[in-house]
């Protein structure tokens, strides 16, 4: 199991077209991420609720800036992102809709999905 | 008779023959997410935005505590188990990768207690 012998690889990422299957697929992947990391903020804003409102204050005052704001945004778009193309790894698991046809369909419907999920929370949010 | 060596099935090599219960898992936490994402989500946003006394209020509501820590159990345990197979994959070196794994399982553990004990804490009047 060495990895330290350096021997050429033939190139992948370099060459191969990037198509809406893989990037979706990385996508999913990395949104998972940022959910995991945005997973310990909202641990540390539910914390800080419970250790009173001057650390209360401090934490929901940083969301409230125009940084915390676009992360937040980004993190609701990561976290309907990973919803809709869960659920359609959901729909896979299940046999269905493998060709590449329906594929596609479902892709372009997962990431739609995920934006018009992230505007409408956001435009509740200010309502 | 088996074409695997004896010293290779101590060694661990070869198929590992269980994991089917890590996808069962990571599909029903999936499942279950699907819900409780959305009443997550939609819940927050109409109750952010106010004062301390209004957050408390809301998070100590039952339906928000019982919802609440199930939805926070259920994102941690999903993330461990997608965090695990992103380790899994990208990291090769034996001892790194278990230790990567250890280390984000203790600190899965640690943010999700904290999380939901403090969700807890404020609706018993603690905070």
């Amino acid at each position: 199991m060495s990895q330290s012998a350096d021997r050429p690889l033939s190139p992948h990422l370099q060459v191969y077209q990037p198509q809406l299957t893989s990037v979706l697929s990385i996508m999913h992947r990395f949104a998972g991420l940022c959910l995991s990391i945005g997973a310990i903020v909202l641990a540390v804003w539910l914390v800080s609720a419970a250790m009173g409102p001057d650390a209360f204050a401090a934490v929901n005052g940083q969301m409230g800036t125009w940084y915390g704001h676009i992360l937040l945004f980004l993190w609701t778009l990561a976290l309907f992102y990973h919803l809709c193309n869960g659920i359609r790894h959901l729909l896979w698991d299940t046999g269905s809709g493998l060709d590449l046809n329906t594929t596609y369909v479902t892709g372009y419907i997962a990431v739609a999905a995920a934006i018009v999920l992230t505007v409408v929370a956001w435009v509740v949010a200010f309502v | 008779m088996q074409v695997r060596s004896p010293l290779a099935r101590a060694r661990g090599f070869g198929a590992a023959q269980n994991g089917t219960s890590h996808w069962w898992s990571q599909r029903i936490s999936a499942l279950a997410l699907i819900p409780l994402t959305f009443w997550f989500v939609f819940s927050l946003v109409t109750h952010v935005g106010g004062d301390y006394a209004a957050t408390v209020a809301w998070i100590s509501a039952p339906t928000t505590v019982v919802l609440l820590i199930i939805y926070l159990a259920v994102t941690f345990y999903h993330s461990q188990l997608g965090l695990q197979v992103v380790v899994e994959d990208y990291v090769h070196h034996e001892w790194l990768k278990l230790g990567t794994r250890i280390i984000l399982q203790f600190i899965n553990v640690i943010v999700a207690v904290a999380a939901i004990l403090s969700v807890l804490w404020i609706s018993l009047g603690g905070a």
